[in-house]
């Protein structure tokens, strides 16, 4: 158990849409985090800052750009940009710290302010860029890749748009009281199905929004959390794996996939290999997880990662959602949160926020979206060029 | 318009990713010397195989048929720089397999083809068309179209293959 940190506190922002400075948000965050830990920013020996690349320069440098906003103390720092994967990549900096007997005590933070619509790639003319190449030549926005999945589950499945709405329907259920989602509406089938087409079979109430938003946590070696709690929830695993060539499956911003012509398939796809590192790691496996919360950037995308991080065998995700197995009060509750139908993407802050989500329900203070007797649960996601992010965290 | 239309250069959207021929364009690709895998875009200075240290690589014609992956009809303009005819018109775009190269290809699907009539395993052959036009040019890409389609009206002709 020599690898496990301690969460020793976490704090959030409110996500939405008020499009002020990323700090803002940030810095509310890191305050409650801080205060949730029941410590103080002199304390920190440590900042990692997972980055915003739509703020300008304070945004490639967050670690610094939070620690000029607390005021300096002279901590080291370190900031990470791995795109949805930034706030995992930014644990796992801190993490490396903390095991490697160089810090005690880290912040690890990521906000976010967002523009309005589609994440549209970095302006100006970049054909070198196959971010910027795959609007120009293909119109491939990101829920096209989102509508490419979906369709291919219907094909190779049988899953229907209502599996897909029904994915809304739980996870609008979810959040519907969580104070820090930006919507706290309640859905039904027939509204999520009667919503515009976007990327067909996916219709605007199943394709997450982007949001302003903070999340923060307090990681700490073991031996200094046991000083401020008696049982402080862990961090067992934090996977931030690459693919494996050849990666097989079409993904954002590509073109096309690697050739399997010569060296023939993988053993496990990219979306798999990510919680299958972090099981290995924490040396746990699905049947352990009492809850998940999953990168839901399209409903149907949520059905994709119940099989990917081995809720049940491929094909069978359909099934499952049908059965109430991942609603709450289910075997194993997916997005307990409201997940992102309910929050939008903060891209830096939302893997973090994901943990704060688990530490809450590890400490069986996540209210009336409490997951009963949760004792470990699993976060994953997945960061644009390659960025894998799973998280293990137990009691 | 008419005239000027009719004089415009065909040129392709990014230089060097596809031929332009009418008849039998292609993807084109590239294969390492040294372990023969198969890259699109062009990997042109080390092999991505991580086995292989290859730095030469052969220009090559990807396979211009291949089997629907899945596919989506995109309802909403995407952001610049797509460059999207006004008013908006949806558009498809299919991940096809290529079986030779083991590889699955994003291109939009032909104009004038309905949705609707596809499905995961259907054969598609690439076509060159119009993405968008300015005052001298106008600017073309590979896309995506069923073999079973190849006998509507506005399609160039094609080989026997
Ligand atoms: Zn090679």
């Amino acid at each position: 158990m020599s690898n496990d940190v301690a969460i020793l506190g976490v704090g959030m922002h409110k996500w939405g849409k008020w499009g002020k400075n990323f700090v803002e948000y940030g810095v509310k965050a890191c305050l409650d985090a801080l205060k949730d830990a029941g410590i103080e920013w002199t304390d920190v020996d440590f900042v990692s800052g997972a980055d915003t690349v739509r703020n300008g320069y304070p945004g490639y440098v967050a670690g610094a750009t939070f620690a000029q906003a607390l005021g300096w103390t002279g901590a080291r720092v370190a900031s990470s940009y791995a795109a949805c994967a930034s706030g995992a990549t930014g644990m796992n900096a801190a993490r490396a710290q903390i095991l490697a007997g160089m810090a005690d005590v880290a912040l690890v933070i990521g906000a976010d302010t967002t523009p309005k619509g589609f994440l549209a790639p970095t302006s100006g003319d970049r054909p070198d860029d196959p971010d910027w190449l795959r609007f120009r030549l293909l119109g491939a926005a990101n829920p096209t890749y989102f509508g490419l999945y979906a369709r291919r589950r219907m094909e190779l499945y049988g899953a229907t748009e209502k599996d897909f709405a029904k994915v809304k329907v739980k996870n609008a259920a979810h959040g519907f009281k969580n104070s820090y989602a930006r919507y706290n509406k309640k859905f039904t089938e027939e509204e999520v199905l009667n919503s515009p087409m976007v990327s067909d079979p996916l219709r605007l109430f199943e394709i997450c929004a982007t949001s302003d938003g903070a999340a923060a946590v307090v990681l700490t070696s073991m031996d200094f959390a046991r000083k401020h709690t008696a049982n402080p929830i862990k961090i067992a695993a934090i996977s931030t794996v690459t693919p494996t060539y050849p990666n097989t499956v079409i993904e954002m911003p590509n073109f096309a996939t690697d050739s399997s012509a010569v060296v023939g398939l993988p053993d496990a796809p990219f979306r798999d290999s990510i919680a299958k590192a972090a099981y290995e790691e924490a040396g746990l496996g699905p049947e352990d997880l009492d809850l998940a919360e999953v990168y839901d950037l399209s409903s149907a995308l949520e059905l994709d990662w119940y099989e990917n991080i081995g809720l049940c065998k491929e094909g069978e995700a359909e099934r499952l959602l049908n059965d109430g197995e991942t609603t709450m009060g289910g075997r194993v509750p997916v997005n307990p949160s409201g997940g992102l139908a309910c929050f939008g993407e903060a891209v830096p802050a939302q893997a973090i926020s994901q943990v704060c989500e688990l530490t809450w329900q590890l400490r069986g203070a996540a209210g009336e979206r409490q997951v009963k007797g949760a004792k470990v649960g699993l976060t994953v996601n997945q960061g644009l060029f390659g960025h894998g992010s799973s998280v293990i965290v137990t009691k | 318009m008419t005239a000027t239309t009719e004089a415009k250069a065909r040129v392709p959207a990014m230089e060097g990713w596809f031929s332009i021929d009418e008849n039998q364009p292609h993807l084109i690709g590239t294969q390492c010397t040294s372990c023969k895998s198969y890259f699109f875009p062009k990997e042109t200075f080390f092999c991505r195989n991580p086995r292989c240290s290859g730095d030469e690589f052969d220009e090559v014609e990807l396979s211009r048929t291949g089997k629907i992956w899945s596919y989506t009809t995109n309802h909403y303009q995407p952001p610049a720089p797509y460059m999207a005819p006004d008013p908006f018109v949806p558009y498809t775009i299919a991940a096809v397999a290529l079986d030779i190269e083991g590889m699955v290809v994003l291109g939009q699907v032909a104009s004038g083809v309905d949705p609707d009539e596809l499905s995961s395993g259907m054969e598609v052959e690439l076509v060159v068309e119009k993405l968008y036009e300015d005052d001298e040019n106008e600017f073309m890409v590979w896309k995506w179209r069923p073999i079973a389609a190849s006998s509507q009206p506005n399609t160039p002709p094609k080989g026997d293959n």
